[in-house]
């Protein structure tokens, strides 16, 4: 049962397929740098105490993103 | 920035060789495995900023080793990043040593593949191969080797035997043994058609001093910086030459014609790199258990949590201080008592051999009798903090500190690395400004640098403790007592933070508007942190070198200040003089002229702001054997402090001028006076509005 959502929408737990990124400029090349290209799976770990950021498991990294650009990255949930 | 740096060679056949690599694979610690040196290490991305260089010897070889911050990639979207490619790209190394964390090695090889683009001379280091084999992954170094093309030499650089397999590696690759070809990533056809069009003119035009086909990537994909760069590098001419711009020009529009603009055309070369990468590791990587990083998602959960995450951190906080002022109280005391017995020691050859009592005052009571205080009342403190302090940063705390802090940094507008950078200032905050280079956007990078300040550095730590333990917590006596002064330092330290939150947030609505850039921050693994070495490296490294700084100043203000007090004009001493004109300032302060010329004559280093005032109340007449600090106390209420006076230095410690290091190094990193000036006006501000609140509070209703 899978569903297009964002980065953000991912719910700790969740797993998902990135399918495309609407950044731009240097966020976005920061994104493809640590491996965020389209078809790479993608695990959301948790949420920071405030809510925000949330730590994602990117090809082995955790990296933690914040919402607004988390929103910007659309992924198929799996 | 340090891109201009200068390679300082031993004798003419040492070779030079970068160590790249990701952020926090343990390249520094490669590095002082490697030359010996003391690098500061930790556990947390981005701590080497600049390029730092030292000696190692082969068996074949000797080597100028230059470690370069840690990078993703070399496409340069940070500072560091363009130092970093710089370096590799301009200042021809003899070989480059990339460094991998074999628990992460997909990610690490997309910089491999960038590296081996630029350079034939490259050698893998697979790092933490020990932290691999603990969580079941396993990486089959010879199939790698055999698929890159280049040596790789798997390695724990905490054990320094492992490295001797790293070191025949760059032997051979410096003599000219390795001839096999690098493995080159294949990008999809229009780009490789693209590059096969400009490539042989590009090859004969540059004379061969750079990779053609990089360079004919790099041409086509317009990235102004590094144009300008290789502008510099191979000439004017080459970048304008009318033929090769011609070419350029049609390669481009052809591109163009099939969609590909140079934003597109970089997205499909990192695409391709990052498939190439994950195809890498899927030969060569085997995970044994599912479950390998179970521990540390265990640990973030509750380090990181909603409920706990927060006061997780004041504990730690509070439990650190609690240590350290608990485990000081013993050896400041046998220091001092030692220290004293010395001086009167001293005092008794100075008599015996008949000196005159104005030598013997300048030096035994200037310059010895500061430093005696200098050394145990910051010694003790010191040696337990910074340990217990590097023992959380090897750990991997500090980036979920940062990760926990992000929120309310990002309501300030500001970036959460400043967290990383505020940690930094609590050992010195010349060093914590020099850290904010890990802030990509400059305006956020400014906000740090102006409130690093409000975190007291170690150089303050000392005065606050004594004035916490004699005036608001000595009177509860016994253990009860330390955990008061442990609690009180930190909600001191906590006001500090909410100052640094508080002036952010006004910074950025007023000289720093901006919206918050956007924020990725890499949560490391946790390590499990090496005890001995920490308490060694952090004994020797930054507790000795901080001392030895504060006596180096110390010692002749003790000089001054012992003159300052004994020479008069007019039947009153110079100091007394200076103080008297200062004191009504001082006290809509709250705090006496004594206390105000300390903190002046401490501008060089705040560690000697209270053995100044210990010297000008001790000059001014009551002598007295200052053993403890029940005596110290007894000395401050005689010359008038309460327990307002003892709030107001305090509150002024915390804020008030950095010193001139620490101004010295913002002079520097922002390379303008502007902000100089404001660095020093703003915590000065601050603090003298808090010491004029409180005071005024307490005449109101005493």
């Amino acid at each position: 049962m899978s569903r297009t959502t964002s980065l953000a929408g991912l719910r700790p737990g969740e797993k998902g397929v990135v399918k495309q990124l609407l950044t731009s400029g240097a966020m976005r090349r920061r994104l493809l740098d640590i491996g965020l290209i389209e078809d790479t799976p993608v695990e959301c770990l948790g949420r920071s105490p405030g809510g925000d950021p949330s730590a994602f498991l990117i090809r082995g990294a955790v990296i933690a993103i914040r919402s607004e650009d988390s929103a910007d990255i659309l992924l198929e949930t799996c | 920035m340090d891109s201009g740096l200068v390679i300082r060679k031993r004798s003419p056949e040492d070779a030079v060789v970068a160590l790249a690599g990701n952020p926090n694979v343990g390249k520094s610690t490669v590095f002082n495995s490697l030359t010996g040196m003391n690098q500061h290490t930790g556990n947390w991305p981005g701590k080497t900023v600049t390029n730092a260089q030292g000696y190692c010897r082969s068996k074949k070889h000797s080597y100028v080793m230059v470690d370069i911050p840690g990078t993703y990639s070399l496409m340069a979207h940070s500072a560091e990043e363009e130092v970093a490619r710089n370096f590799i790209c301009f200042q021809d190394p003899d070989a480059v040593v990339v460094v991998c964390d074999a628990t992460c090695l997909e990610r690490n090889l997309n910089l491999v593949l960038q590296t081996l683009e630029i350079s034939r001379n490259v050698i893998v280091c697979v790092n933490l191969m020990d932290e691999a084999k603990r969580k079941g992954v396993r990486v089959d170094l010879e199939r790698l080797s055999g698929k890159l093309g280049v040596p790789v030499a798997g390695t724990v650089a905490r054990r320094k035997k492992s490295l001797s397999g790293l070191l025949q590696a760059v032997d051979a690759v410096v003599d000219g043994k390795e001839n096999r070809v690098p493995l080159r990533v294949r990008y999809p056809r229009a780009i490789e058609d693209a590059v096969s069009r400009i490539e042989p003119a590009v090859r004969s035009k540059s004379g061969g001093r750079l990779d053609s086909r990089w360079l004919s990537l790099k041409l086509l994909d317009q990235d102004p910086a590094l144009t300008r760069e290789i502008g510099v590098y191979l000439g004017e001419d080459f970048i304008m030459d009318p033929q090769l711009c011609n070419l350029l020009g049609e390669v481009r529009e052809t591109l163009a014609g099939q969609g590909i603009t140079p934003d597109r055309m970089k997205d499909m070369v990192v695409s391709g790199l990052v498939r190439a990468s994950e195809e890498l590791c899927r030969d060569t990587v085997t995970y044994e258990k599912s479950t390998y990083n179970d521990a540390d998602r265990a640990a973030d959960r509750i380090l990181t949590s909603r409920w706990a995450g927060y006061p997780i951190m004041l504990a730690l906080l509070a439990l650190i201080f609690w240590l350290t002022l608990t485990g000081a109280n013993y050896p400041s005391q046998v220091i001092s008592n030692a220290l004293f017995w010395f001086q009167d020691r001293l005092t008794e050859y100075f008599h015996f051999f008949g000196a005159p009592e104005w030598l013997h005052g300048m030096l035994v009571l200037g310059v010895y009798r500061v430093l005696a205080w200098v050394v145990s009342v910051m010694l003790p403190p010191m040696a337990i903090f910074f340990p217990l302090f590097t023992l959380l940063e090897d750990a991997g705390y500090l980036p979920r500190v940062a990760y926990n802090l992000d929120k309310p940094f990002k309501g300030c507008r500001a970036c959460g690395k400043q967290a990383l950078t505020m940690c930094m200032g609590f050992g010195c905050n010349a060093a914590g400004i020099i850290g904010c280079r890990i802030i990509d956007s400059p305006r956020e990078r400014l906000l740090a640098i102006l409130t690093n300040n409000f975190v007291p550095c170690n150089g303050r730590f000392p005065a606050l403790i004594a004035i916490l333990t004699m005036f608001f917590a000595g009177a509860a006596g016994g253990a009860f007592s330390s955990v008061l002064s442990a609690l009180l330092l930190t909600a001191v330290i906590v006001l500090g933070v909410g100052m640094t939150f508080a002036v952010t947030k006004l910074l950025s609505g007023t000289i720093l508007k901006g919206t918050p850039t956007s924020f990725t921050l890499e949560l490391p693994p946790y390590r499990r942190p090496q005890i001995g070495k920490v308490i060694v490296r952090s004994v020797f490294d930054r507790t000795l070198f901080v001392l030895g700084r504060a006596a180096v100043v110390a010692a002749p203000a003790g000089m001054v200040i012992w003159l300052m007090a004994n020479v008069t004009v007019g039947g009153v001493s110079l100091l007394n003089h200076c103080a008297l004109f200062l004191d009504p300032f001082a006290r809509f302060l709250g705090l006496d002229g004594v206390i105000l010329i300390a903190f002046i004559l401490g501008f060089p280093a705040n560690e000697i702001v209270i053995p100044i005032i210990i010297m000008a109340y001790m000059a001014q007449g009551s002598i007295l054997e200052l053993q403890s600090l029940a005596e110290l106390k007894e000395l401050f209420v005689s010359n008038g402090w309460t327990w307002v006076t003892a709030v107001s230095v305090m509150l002024f410690s915390l804020m008030h001028w950095p010193c001139s290091t620490t101004l010295i190094t913002i002079h520097k990193e922002t390379g303008s006076w502007k902000w100089t000036v404001l660095a020093f006006l703003i915590p000065t501000a601050a603090g003298m509005a808090a010491c004029f609140l409180v005071a005024s509070a307490a005449r109101l209703f005493s």
